[in-house]
């Protein structure tokens, strides 16, 4: 147990990596998401609603498996650590399209209402008054995407990427000690959820504090 | 070298024999999660603390922990064991107990919303405790709790492409044996997740008419 | 066989920590007769209707159904067994109803005696029809309690509780969440019971009610029966400053 640790941990910051990268691809994915959905241009809207319904209809392992493999053949040529990160985080986008928008379209109509009439124009209200609104009521559900990321990063595995998972599944497969492998690999990835539930908390806190 | 599609077409039958396979252990995956669900959730709630804790350290541990590491824990973990189990029913359990603890926590909570009187109302007709729980507590809950079940549900149709990686034939381990006769991952994967797209879609239909039914029979 | 009690209670008491709900009472009813409890809320009536079957089990004293002790101390498993058995002959009204949402009326009524006395699904749904008739629901059979108004709820929560024949029936204000033009159907069902001398216990605000149906009242106040007596001498000519004042306040609006 003492020798494999250091790999381990070395997997774990792979994974804590991929969580990063992916997770702030995600938030980018998923504010564009939300405008596009929200958007006045019905091809936008379009647009916003096949990426959600597509990218939640099928597995996340397709989609890497996609990009990494099939990429080439349209000109694609990713290591397998990008593919992993761009398609968990184009994944994990589509889902927190939908969390923002239900934010956004919960901040109550009459908020929006009330600025209009005082003279605000439809982008100063979102900015100034829905936007602000929202976003604190997005980083619970946000937290809960993330978490699912975070466990959602194991399947590039499968594309041989080095992290918590794929080391975990070498040593339970060959030393004779599975379960201990298996809880090594599971306490380092609830570490990582617990220090990211910790942000989320504080970040929570410090929203309402406004 | 360009996309071409119609290097699909000769595997159909292949593809389509994968997706039967998908949706046979999703299937069996949802059935065992909904049941296991059930069964956890009466452990965490009325279960002795022996019991009762060590459920929550397993519980703790399979929310924690990606499902891919459950399915390499089941499947290869076991075999050093001594336990050799076919991939496909790794799979299942794997799928059905990953997905049961997150529905122990749904039900959990739908069988705490049950107002104190429907207990008090069955109590005093003299239903024991176990009758109270079988006939009035837990057919409540389940109204509450579909919606959200059928969300997992949906997430466990989507998870089963990861048996593939323990070796189940199903539809996105077809795929790959169709790429490597062909070598022509993109054509393929995509089939393969158009194919998810549908039984997606199918499953979805499907939890909409379970839902309207139940709030129908209220 | 002597004049013995259906119902005796002794000297029950009830503290929840520090708070004295009910403190050491006595009550005896007899074979037949309906008796009131009265008082301000917070008096402890409901705690004391629900010692008599054990819902709220009290801190010492005695609850007796007939010749079987209801609260009798015994390990958990043979707790279990006795005390279903005793409640299956003490039918409980709640305020709320407390109907299953997940059950039409006819499985409302059959469940319990389906379970508990093992008959067979065309004689449970005969007792539904013959309970139903009684309390002028017949036609809602096939209904979900959601379909009915809360005076259609407490008459189906009665049947409910008639259809497993019990030898007590407890009221706890059973029309004290009913909109005022719903209470006279439910008072006319408890009439008609009282009319075929079901033994009942009324927890009720009703003073109207309680003088017309009932044979005594008892009224309490912070956890004692301070005053008792047939209704004419509690209505009429209460001795206790207490229950005066309590009456005063709530004959008022009455008559
Ligand atoms: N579960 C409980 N825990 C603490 N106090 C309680 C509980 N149930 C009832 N009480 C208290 O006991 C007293 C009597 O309550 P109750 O019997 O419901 O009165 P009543 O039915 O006459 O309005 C009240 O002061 C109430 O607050
Ligand atoms: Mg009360």
């Amino acid at each position: 147990m003492i020798r494999v640790f250091p790999f381990f941990l070395e997997a774990a910051w792979v994974t804590i990596q991929l969580a990063v990268l992916s997770g702030a691809m995600g938030l980018a994915c998923g504010a564009l998401g939300a405008a596009a959905r929200l958007s006045r241009s019905p091809a936008l809207r379009f647009a916003g609603a096949a990426y959600v319904s597509v990218i939640r209809g099928t597995p996340a392992l397709i989609q890497v498996f996609i990009l990494y493999f099939g990429g080439p053949q349209v000109g694609i040529q990713l290591d397998a650590f990008e593919a992993g990160v761009l398609a968990l985080g184009f994944n994990i986008g589509a889902y927190m399209t939908e969390t923002m928008r239900g934010a956004i379209i919960s901040v109550d109509r009459g908020q929006t209402e009330a600025a209009r009439t005082l003279g605000l124009s439809r982008f100063e209200t979102f900015r100034s008054v829905t936007l602000p609104q929202a976003l604190r009521l997005m980083i619970r559900p946000l937290g809960v995407n993330i978490n699912a990321l975070i466990k959602g990063t194991a399947l590039v595995a499968a594309i041989s990427v080095v992290e918590l998972t794929y080391t975990a599944q070498r040593y339970i497969g060959s030393t004779y000690k599975p379960f201990e492998m298996f809880l090594l690999a599971g306490v380092l990835y609830m570490a990582i959820i617990y220090v990211t539930g910790l942000g989320v908390n504080w970040l929570d806190r410090r929203a309402a504090l406004r | 070298m360009g996309l071409d599609f119609t290097v699909v077409p000769p595997f159909a039958g292949a593809l389509l024999t994968g997706a039967l396979w998908t949706i046979a252990i999703t299937v069996s995956g949802a059935v065992l999660s909904f049941f296991g669900g059930i069964v956890f959730a009466v452990i965490a709630l009325y279960a002795p603390l022996v019991v009762r804790l060590p459920f929550r350290l397993f519980a703790w541990l399979f929310m924690g922990t990606p499902l891919l590491l459950q399915l390499f824990l089941i499947y290869f973990g076991l075999i050093q064991i001594g336990v050799d189990l076919p991939a496909f029913v790794a799979g299942v359990i794997g799928l059905g107990l990953h997905f049961a603890v997150y529905n122990s926590d749904i039900i959990q909570a739908g069988i705490r919303a049950v107002d104190i009187g429907q207990y008090e109302g069955a109590r005093t007709l003299g239903l024991s405790r176990l009758q109270t729980l079988r006939k009035v507590v837990v057919p409540q809950a389940i109204r509450s709790v579909v919606p959200p079940i059928g969300n997992n549900m949906i997430a466990l149709l989507k998870d089963s492409a990861l048996v593939s990686v323990i070796g189940v034939a199903e539809l996105t381990l077809s795929s790959q044996m169709a790429i490597s006769r062909t070598f022509r991952p993109f054509e393929f994967y995509v089939a393969a997740a158009a194919c998810y797209y549908v039984i997606n879609l199918g499953l979805e239909a499907g939890l909409r008419r379970i839902e309207r039914r139940i709030q129908i029979a209220r | 066989m002597t004049d013995r009690p259906i119902i005796d209670i002794r000297h029950a008491a009830k503290s929840y920590g520090t708070l004295e709900v009910l403190k050491d009472i006595s009550l005896q009813v007899k074979k037949g007769q309906i008796v009131a409890i009265i008082g301000p809320s917070g008096s402890g009536k409901s705690t004391l209707l629900r010692a008599i079957n054990d819902l709220d089990p009290l801190t010492s004293g005695e609850v007796w159904l007939e010749d079987a002790q209801v609260n009798k101390k015994l390990p958990t498993r043979q707790y279990e067994a006795h005390i279903n058995s005793v409640r299956q002959n003490i039918g409980m009204v709640f305020q709320h109803f407390n109907l299953f949402p997940h059950l039409n009326v006819r499985d409302n009524i059959t469940l319990a005696p389906k379970m508990l006395k093992g008959i067979s699904k065309a004689e449970a749904d005969q007792l539904a029809v013959e309970q139903l008739n009684k309390v002028g629901l017949l036609d809602r059979i096939d209904y979900y309690p959601s379909q009915l108004s809360g005076g259609q709820k407490q008459r189906v929560a009665i049947a409910r509780a008639l259809a497993m024949k019990p030898k007590v029936m407890l009221f706890d204000e059973a029309t004290s969440a009913l909109d005022p033009e719903l209470v006279e159907e439910v008072n006319l069902v408890m009439k008609q019971l009282a009319e075929e001398h079901m033994t009942m216990i009324i927890v009720t605000h009703e003073m109207g009610f309680a003088q017309d149906v009932c044979d005594r009242v008892l009224f309490m106040d912070q956890g004692v029966v301070v005053e008792e007596g047939p209704p004419e001498v509690i209505f009429k000519t209460p001795a206790n400053e207490r229950t005066k004042n309590f009456l005063r306040k709530h004959l008022k609006g009455q008559n």
